[in-house]
Parts: structure tokens; sequence; C-alpha cells
């Protein structure tokens, strides 16, 4: 079996790997880039444990295979924080216990930015359908989406 | 598995047509992908059509036509300013697969030749009179999307061929379409019944129809006898009744967890009625 070379971007930061075709990103981020935060939780697009960003767009990365990354920008929870400095949905989710076990957090924190980027200021309901493919099974959503909402409207005050 | 990304349809085609064992396309991947790590289908070639130039366009042609790449995806068609005026029912259809996650993927394309009974974005396409270009090793033709899927997974292109664009007609004066589909849940789930309409009016007056049932059946239907019950009617009780009735005819679901034949089989009917009035009001151009 053929193995691709694949050049990419992650987190700002060139990178390089070598693929089987049928290895997902999530897989390459994971095993081959040590970048362990995108968790696989089912596999099948159902969970949205494993969402990342490709060119500014969320995606599932247990849905798009490896060699499909060359050539794009690609942005994982290990990106959200600036250094040791927490990313202000990072610090709201530690504010309103919006995680237990954590297993969901790193795609719901990535999915929630991609909703503050497009979107500033979203109702409840646009928050709750915008991360309706990411699944919880410990928190019952409601801090999760307390948490999205409060960081929301202090990005705003702050801007 | 071998992985190919072609510059060109032509090429594609010539992969394909040359291919051994099981050969997929690849668009937004969200049902290649899941086929392949459930292993249910692990396809010997896979060739992925997004390098080729031009497939994320959405254009509007000179005649008001639309043609839509085979790699756009939900996310670009429901932020397109302009699609989502003339065919408000194909972009709700296509929005409602799966997660903003999969929207950022998946295309209509996709949707079509993966050949589920239950793809939503396949009625909405049948009733807006939908077609595409296949390309294959002896050059192109236009199909309609109802002459695509065959049975379930199954679809008419032949070895060699693939898609090569999406022809939505113009929207024209006096025009409406919508698509509702019923799910157990809100969010996430696959359609029990779809039911996509599309229809003309002159004054109050339907002049044209054209109205498709999903996952009723082993492949999307384009009933006609749904159509004639509204041509020429303003939409009144009696013409809605008979739309209902035809629905309901139309229906040879299957029994599964997520709906009984009896219950698939009376949704058709009352998701037909609320379809067609809200492609009415379109058409006169209230909202809805
Ligand atoms: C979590 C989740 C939820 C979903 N929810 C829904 C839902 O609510 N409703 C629904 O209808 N679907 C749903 N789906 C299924 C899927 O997302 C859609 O069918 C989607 O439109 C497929 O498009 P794609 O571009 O990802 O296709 P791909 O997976 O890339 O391809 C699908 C099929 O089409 C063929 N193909 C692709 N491009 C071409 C071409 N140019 N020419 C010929 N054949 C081609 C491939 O060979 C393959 O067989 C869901 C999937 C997931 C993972
Ligand atoms: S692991 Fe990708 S959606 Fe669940
Ligand atoms: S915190 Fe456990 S799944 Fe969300």
């Amino acid at each position: 079996m053929s193995k691709f070379h694949v050049s990419t971007n992650v987190n700002g930061d060139s990178v390089e790997y070598l693929c089987d075709p049928r290895e997902t990103l999530l897989d390459c981020l994971r095993d081959k880039l040590n970048l362990t935060g995108a968790k696989e939780g089912c596999g099948t697009g159902d969970c949205g444990a494993c969402s990342v960003s490709v060119d500014g767009r969320l995606v599932c990365s247990c849905l798009m295979l490896g060699v499909e990354a060359e050539g794009k920008q690609i942005e994982t929870v290990e990106g959200i924080a600036d250094g040791d400095v927490l990313h202000p949905l990072q610090q709201k989710f530690i504010e309103h216990a919006a995680l237990q076990c954590g297993i969901c957090t790193p795609g719901i924190l990535v999915a929630a930015k991609s909703l503050l980027e497009k979107n500033p200021n979203p109702t409840e309901e646009e928050a709750r359908y915008w991360l309706a493919g990411n699944l919880c099974r410990c928190t019952g959503y409601d801090k999760i989406i307390r948490a999205v909402m409060e960081t929301a409207e202090e990005l705003r005050e702050a801007s | 598995m071998d992985y190919h990304s072609p510059a060109n349809f032509a090429e594609a085609s010539a992969l394909a047509a040359s291919a051994t064992g099981i050969t997929r396309f690849l668009a937004g991947g969200t049902d290649v992908l899941v086929q392949l790590r459930s292993e249910l289908v692990t396809p010997d070639t896979l060739i992925d059509v997004k390098k080729i130039e031009g497939v994320s366009d959405i254009i509007r042609n000179a005649d008001g036509s639309w043609t839509i790449g085979v790699a756009a995806t939900g996310a670009e068609m429901s932020e397109h300013p302009e699609l989502g005026g003339d065919w408000p029912g194909v972009v709700e259809a296509m929005d409602l697969i799966g997660s903003t996650q999969v929207q950022g993927r998946a295309t209509l394309t996709g949707n079509l030749c993966n050949g589920s009974p239950a793809a939503d974005s396949v009625p909405a396409m049948v009733a807006a009179g939908v077609t595409v270009t296949v390309t294959g090793p002896d050059g192109d033709r236009e199909v309609a999307v109802e002459d695509i899927p065959t049975g379930p997974g199954k679809t008419s292109l032949a070895k060699g061929e693939l898609v090569s664009a999406v022809n939505i007609p113009a929207r024209g004066d006096n025009g409406g379409d919508a698509y509702l589909r019923f799910i157990p849940r809100t969010e996430m789930d696959i359609a029990v019944v779809g039911v996509g309409v599309n229809l003309r009016l002159d004054g109050d007056t339907v002049t044209e129809a054209r109205v498709s049932l999903g996952a009723v059946a082993p492949t999307v239907l384009l009933v006609e006898d749904c159509a004639k019950a509204i041509v020429g009617s303003t939409l009144g009780d009696a013409a809605l009744d008979a739309l209902a009735a035809a629905a309901f005819a139309a229906c040879n679901p299957i029994d599964d967890k997520r709906g009984t034949i009896a219950f698939r089989t009376e949704v058709a009917g009352v998701l037909a009625k609320r379809a067609a009035k809200i492609a009415y009001a379109r058409a006169k151009g209230e909202q809805a």
C-alpha cells in the first residue's frame, strides 16, 4: 500500500506526515502529530467529539481523510488558548462547570468558537442548533449553552 | 484502497472506467467515510472530485438557471445570497442534512448518488425539476434527478460515469417550492417521510406542479397524481384532500423502528398538504 505525503498547516504551524489513504484526518492528528485533543467518540459523524476547523469551516475530522488535508489550514482545540492564557470560552467552561468527563469538551470548544466567529450574537436557539452535532452524555447541555452565551456577551462587550 | 484526485472530469471518468473492484467518488465523504469506517463498503478505488476546477461554484446563469458544482456544500448553498430566494425548498432540504459539521462537507450530488430512499435533498430536487450532467467515457448527457436512483444504494450511472454538475432550472415568475420531512427528533435523524412541492400560479390558480415523496418507497417518487390533484385549483380544501389522497395512494413504505407503514402513509398526506401550502404562499410572494 503506497503512503501519501501530506503537507498541511495545523494551528499556524506547517506540518507534514505520511499516511495511508484510508486513515482519517482524526487518525493523523492524533497518531502522527500527537494532537490528541480531538477525540473519537463514534467515528461516524454523529457525536462531534472530533470537531476541527478546516479552512475556516467546522467539520468532523473522522469524516475527512488525512490525504484531503493537503494544503489546508486546520485548527484544533490545541490552538484555542494563547500560550498559557485560556480562551474566554475555556475560562467560561470552567466557571460554569460546563464539563464533567470532558470527552466532548474539545469538540464543543472548537464548534462554539466557530459559532462565535460566524455569529457573535447568537440566540440561545441558534447556539443549540449550531451545537446539535456535538453530543454530551454528562452535562445535560444547559451549562454548556450558558457558558457559550455568556462568552458571546463578554466578547461583544469587549469589542 | 487507491486514492486519486484527478484534475478534470474526463480524467475522473477514465480512472473509474479502468478501475477494478469497488469504486467510489469522494465529494464531502459524509456517506463514503461512514461506510468505510463501519466496514460496510471499502472501496478499492477512491476518486476525489474536489481538486477539479470549479466544483465548489454556485453560479446563476444568464437565463436565470443555476449550476451547482458537485462539491458545493450545504453550508455554501445556505450562505449563498440569492439561491435560497429562488429555490428555498431545495436549500432548506439540503440544510436539513446532519449537523453544522456535516453541512460543512455534504453535497447535493453525494446525497443523490448515495442512493438512499430517504435522502432529503432528492425529493426537493425532483420537485424543482433539477437535472444532473453525467460525464462518461462517451461524453456528457443530461439526466433528470428522478432517473438517477434505481433502488436503495443503487443508481443508473454506468461504470465510468460520474455527475459533473447539478442544473437547477430558472425560477421564473410566480413560482414557489418547499420541502418538509418528518423525523422522530428535531435534529440529526433520517426522514420517515419527506415531501417536496414546486408549483407555479396564474393569479390564484395553480398552473404547474411537481410533487415528490421520499422515504416511502425504494426510490424517491415523482407523483403525477399529486400534481394533477392541485393543478387548476386555488389550493382549497378539496384540492388539498385530493393531494393527500394521491400521496397516500403512492406510498409503498417499509415498517421500521422510525415509523410503521400506516404511520408513514398517513404522514405523507399531511406533509404534502403543508408543503403545498408553503410553496403556494411563496409563489404569491408571501413569507412562509
Ligand atoms: C451525522 C450524519 C447525519 C446525516 N444526516 C442526513 C440527513 O438528515 N438526511 C440525509 O439525506 N442524509 C444525511 N446524512 C448522509 C449524508 O450526509 C448525505 O447523503 C450527504 O449529502 C452526502 O454527500 P457527500 O458529499 O458527503 O457524499 P460522499 O460521501 O462523498 O458520496 C456519497 C456517494 O455519492 C457518490 N458520489 C459522490 N460524488 C459523485 C459524483 N460526482 N458522481 C457520481 N457519484 C458520486 C459516491 O461514490 C458515494 O457513493 C448524514 C450523514 C451523517 C454522517
Ligand atoms: S468521532 Fe467524529 S463525529 Fe464522533
Ligand atoms: S462532559 Fe462527558 S460527554 Fe460531555
